[in-house]
């Protein structure tokens, strides 16, 4: 819907009537952004993350950290980079912006079941049946949200994939999934805002009435979203998502598949004020004919995320964001050394290769290593909390920061993980 | 009432285009009456006083739960008790009769009541008319259709996943899997012969094939990598052990070992799908039984042995072994020893089929199981009422798994009867969200499920009665749920659902498709024929409140709807618009309570 202002009052004027209309005007129900109203004496904090999700688990012996010649290596050979590593030689665009990224290759996690993996490398935490812990973008956007008080979009968006739930921190930091196209469904109501906003006021009763029943933390949360969602069908900020918009040469330099539209509208997000974008690229549960699958062809795994992984980095360069923009790259483990009898490669979590860099993360660093077939890790081994910790002093969040759950037990960010010092050297 | 000034105070600086119309008739018509009686904020609606009175007619007291005469109801009851006791916490108040009606259609047929059969349950003075309406849903013929399709629903989904049968490729075919749970639900087909079926099935997946048997779409597509899927998801749905992790490594947690997965994958590895049509079609194979070599060289049928690695590269073997223990024949001949048949059997002899299947109705009713997640009932998560998982397993078994029985059990017991609203310094505690145990002292919220909000809207407006077949019907809602399916990109097929209260969610309800044909208001739509009939204005808007929350609207809700009316300039359907709209956005309807 084209969701036009009325005429001389700005649209969080005209909210924030609504907020306190209607029997509505519980702390419950105020808009979300009425909450910042301190966000102007924070400390401006314009820094993004994005991370690139490769499910179901890539081999980063294959990508990020060859064996070339070592009964387990395969056929894949090393090509020099930008930085100071050797990385596959399907990679070759990605090469050369690898002075700006460092690939961790000393990483050692135990969670090896997709389920479990995806959770861990999201969490910092390993599934636990009596918590929910939140995952990387509900805690960034989290932290974040608070210093752009003009942003009206989710401040956790998911591109291609479900990503990771908000856990403890409640239905409100839960990513907002869309797909690669950027359309985002039901936008439009097909009616005047006038009208609307009268319906809010009704529907707002209802819903005011049913909280203060107290029933349990799930009819808030409802009232929460129902917030969020009115400020997303109102807000221009979603032409971020259209990366159609881009010009036609920007859209082929990213690559027009799936996982390219979605690093492309990543960094339209992060230029619109997203604090967190994740981008879902499936396909790497490689079992069987993992490098024709990973090199061959038009859906060659390989060559797809080499095109879009380097624009991405050569563009948030050009617009000077590479610098407030930490990327992430890593599924939720990598593939065994061992090449099985389907010519595959099996789940495996105990040596492998994360890629990081940005938001003053160094790059062109190959930092840890593997021994000469790949299967241990020969130097300190990190794992999901470290990654995260990083990940959280690029984004200036304090590694002190302590999550209160819904019991009460605090949760240190991070789940305490220690900061790769490399990265910050 | 002071919010109600409150807003009024705000109309003055409302150049808004909303002051204009609702909130000037806000203050003209609602709030001299308002003084009278105490607003919605003052926690005493219609609703509420409706409910207090139930309190006072049937004290619930702690200790004299009805148990309509059912010894399984009484020891539910009494286990559930020993734990708030145990734990210092003492129970909400019985929901109303309202409400409790609403969750247990919502529950046991998959949708709200209509006005009628709200109606009719209240209007019975019966004290065992809980029993009654539980019996009926059950076993009424008028209701079988229903009873079906909201447990076929489930157990499609549990099988073969949300996405199972509607890729390209699929061998699954979805309809077939449907018809097949479909006829055992309408049954009533004991539980353990639904499993046998299951587990043992070979035949055609599609409806119409010659030899079509639909539980074999359960295993048809997870036979890839020799069964790893077909081992996993059958321990872990019948049997509430995951031995996923296994596959590769011995299991983190408990002392379940790599050998004992491919001991269990062992029985599978006489079985295997076949592409079936001209252009390999898609949801039309086949699943049979064949000999098995075993992976021995030079080969030998007669001693099947199947090899797997170990994470140290080591090679083993294994033979079928059951997961306690039991060995069956170590031939791959099927005329000696059919091995899935030989699994059918032990699964439906162990008793941790029973427990699972308590566990997961359990959950299905209560919103928690007794272990979290609800098909782990492996050594390391420990259930939260042992004695209960462990009786209620018993008396499943002991009544022949009659799956009507277990439900019977569980909505009639005093844990299904209370109330969602918590009592501060009674039970406020008792929050499975916080990471504690359900104790189950007072009903836990949960979202509808997608098909339970598809079905709902369609018995809100009235739109059942004309609904196609079930097939149709089936093809409409698939096509409508994928909306709202993420698939992970793995080859174990993990999804996720964004029907999960998020802001796409929030977006269908306000704008989709669904919604729009709800609240049309053209010629022959439900609120046209709502809006056209000739009951009193107050009497539609009640209608339109019990038709969706199966409650009447409080006065303050009246009044919005007033205004509504006047915003639409007296015309009475784009107000009723207006209104169910607002009632069917709302936390109160999607939210089971």
């Amino acid at each position: 819907m084209n969701f036009l202002t009325p005429t001389g009052m700005t649209r969080r004027h005209f909210m924030s009537h609504l907020a306190g209309s209607g029997a509505a005007a519980t702390a419950a129900l105020t808009f979300g952004h009425s909450l910042r109203a301190h966000a102007d004496e924070l400390k401006k904090n314009r820094k993004s993350a994005i991370l690139l999700w490769m499910s179901g688990g890539p081999s980063t012996m294959d990508i990020w950290d060859l064996k070339p010649g070592a009964p387990t290596g395969g056929p894949f050979q090393p090509i020099s980079t930008a930085g100071s590593m050797q990385i596959c030689e399907h990679m070759p665009l990605t090469a050369k912006v690898m002075d700006r990224l460092s690939i961790i290759r000393s990483m050692s996690t135990r969670e090896a079941d997709h389920d479990r993996g995806r959770y861990y490398m999201h969490t910092g935490y390993t599934p636990n049946p009596n918590i929910e812990h939140p995952s990387y973008g509900a805690v960034l956007a989290h932290e974040l949200v608070d210093q752009r008080p003009e942003l009206n979009i989710p401040p956790f968006i998911s591109v291609g994939g479900g990503s990771e739930g908000p856990g403890f921190l409640g239905m409100a930091w839960a990513p907002f999934v869309v797909n690669s196209n950027g359309q985002v469904r039901n936008l439009d109501m097909g009616m005047d805002e006038k009208r609307l906003m009268q319906r809010m006021v009704a529907l707002r009763m209802i819903e005011t009435g049913f909280i203060e029943q107290n029933r349990g933390s799930a009819a808030k949360d409802h009232a929460e979203i129902l917030n969020k969602t009115l400020n997303l069908m109102t807000s221009p900020q979603m032409e971020a998502f259209k990366v159609n918009k881009e010009p036609q040469e920007v859209q082929d330099r990213y690559g027009t598949d799936g996982f390219g539209r979605g690093c492309l509208m990543a960094r339209r997000l992060v230029e619109s004020g997203v604090p967190f974008v994740e981008v879902d690229y499936g396909g790497w549960d490689n079992h069987a004919n993992i490098f024709n699958t990973l090199s061959q062809g038009p859906q060659a795994k390989l060559p797809i995320i080499d095109k879009a992984m380097s624009a991405l980095v050569e563009d948030l360069t050009q617009r000077g964001l590479l610098q407030d923009t930490a990327i992430i790259w890593m599924g939720e483990f990598s593939r065994t050394p061992r090449i099985n009898g389907n010519t595959g490669r099996d789940h495996w979590a105990r040596s492998w290769s994360v890629v990081a860099g940005g938001a003053g993360m160094k790059g062109g660093l190959a930092i840890g290593a593997t021994n000469s077939d790949g299967t241990s890790v020969e130097t300190e081994p990190y794992t999901s909390q470290d990654v995260m910790a990083s990940v959280c002093k690029a984004l200036g969040i304090s590694l002190e920061t302590t999550f209160t759950s819904k019991s009460g037990r605090p949760m240190k960010i991070a789940n305490g993980g220690k900061v790769i010092k490399e990265l910050f050297a | 009432m002071k919010r109600m000034q409150s807003n009024v105070r705000r109309v003055p600086c409302g150049r808004t285009l909303v002051a204009a119309g609702l909130f000037l008739t806000l203050s003209g018509v609602g709030l001299a009456q308002n003084e009278s009686r105490p607003s919605a904020s003052a926690n005493s609606s219609t609703a509420d006083s409706k409910e207090v009175k139930a309190e006072t007619t049937r004290k619930p007291s702690f200790s004299a739960a009805p148990s309509y005469g059912i010894a399984q109801i009484q020891k539910i009851n009494e286990e559930v008790r020993r734990v708030w006791v145990d734990n210092q916490i003492a129970p909400s108040p019985p929901a109303s009769d309202v409400e409790w009606c609403r969750r247990v259609y919502l529950d046991v047929i998959g949708r709200i009541p209509s006005v009628d059969e709200l109606r009719a349950f209240v209007a019975s003075r019966d004290s065992d008319r809980k029993a009654k309406l539980v019996n009926k849903l059950l076993t009424d013929e008028a209701y079988t259709d229903e009873y079906a399709r909201n447990w076929t629903t489930i157990w499609t989904n549990i099988l073969i996943g949300r996405n199972g049968g509607l890729d390209n490729n699929t061998m699954i075919n979805r309809e077939g899997m449907q018809k097949y749970l479909r006829d055992s639900f309408a049954r009533n087909k004991p539980y353990d012969r639904m499993v046998y079926e299951l587990v043992t099935a070979t035949g055609g997946t599609a409806p119409g094939a010659e030899d079509f048997n639909g539980a074999t779409n359960f295993l048809v597509m997870k036979l890839d990598e020799n069964a790893a899927q077909a081992t996993a998801m059958t321990a872990k749905i019948f049997l509430g052990l995951q031995v996923q992790c296994t596959q590769c490594h011995n299991h983190p947690f408990n002392d379940w070992k790599q050998q004992k997965f491919w001991e269990f994958n062992a029985f599978f590895r006489q079985t295997r799908s076949q592409r079936l049509g001209m252009r390999r079609e898609m949801g039309n194979a086949k699943l049979m039984n064949q000999d098995f070599p075993g992976e021995g060289t030079p080969a030998n049928p007669a001693e099947a042995i199947i090899y797997y690695e170990e994470r140290n590269g080591e090679l083993r073997s294994s033979f079928p072994v059951f997961v306690d223990g039991t060995e069956i024949s170590r031939s791959g001949y099927l005329s000696e020893c059919d091995r899935r048949t030989e699994l059918g059997k032990l699964i439906v002899s162990s008793p941790y089929m029973d427990k699972v299947m308590a566990n997961r109705m359990w959950q299905h009713f209560l919103g928690y199981g007794f272990t979290k997640p609800v098909d782990d009932l492996g050594p390391h998560n420990n259930p939260s009422h042992p004695a209960l998982l462990d009786y209620l397993g018993e008396q499943f078994r002991y009544v022949s798994h009659d799956l009507k029985e277990l439900i019977k059990w569980i909505t009639l017991s005093e844990a299904y009867s209370l109330s969602s609203r918590i009592v501060k310094t009674k039970n406020d505690k008792d929050d499975p969200l916080l990471g504690e145990q359900p104790k189950f002292s007072h009903f836990y919220l949960r979202q509808m499920r997608a098909e339970e909000l598809y079905e709902s809207l369609l018995v809100a407006t009235e739109a059942h009665k004309t609904r196609g077949t079930f097939e149709e019907v089936e093809r409409q809602k698939a096509d409508w749920l994928r909306q709202f399916t993420i698939a992970f990109g793995t080859d174990e097929g993990d999804e996720a659902t964004t029907f999960n209260g998020t802001i796409p969610q929030a977006l269908m309800l306000f704008n989709g498709d669904l919604i729009k044909k709800a609240t049309d208001v053209s010629n022959g739509s439900f609120l046209h024929r709502v809006a056209a009939s000739n009951i009193k204005p107050e009497a539609k808007i009640d209608y339109l409140f019990n038709a969706a929350l199966s409650r009447d609207p409080t006065k303050d809700e009246f009044k919005i709807a007033n205004a509504l009316l006047v915003a639409r300039k007296g015309d009475g359907a784009a107000a009723l618009q207006d209104i169910f709209w607002a009632v069917l956005n709302s936390n109160e309807f999607i939210i089971q309570h």
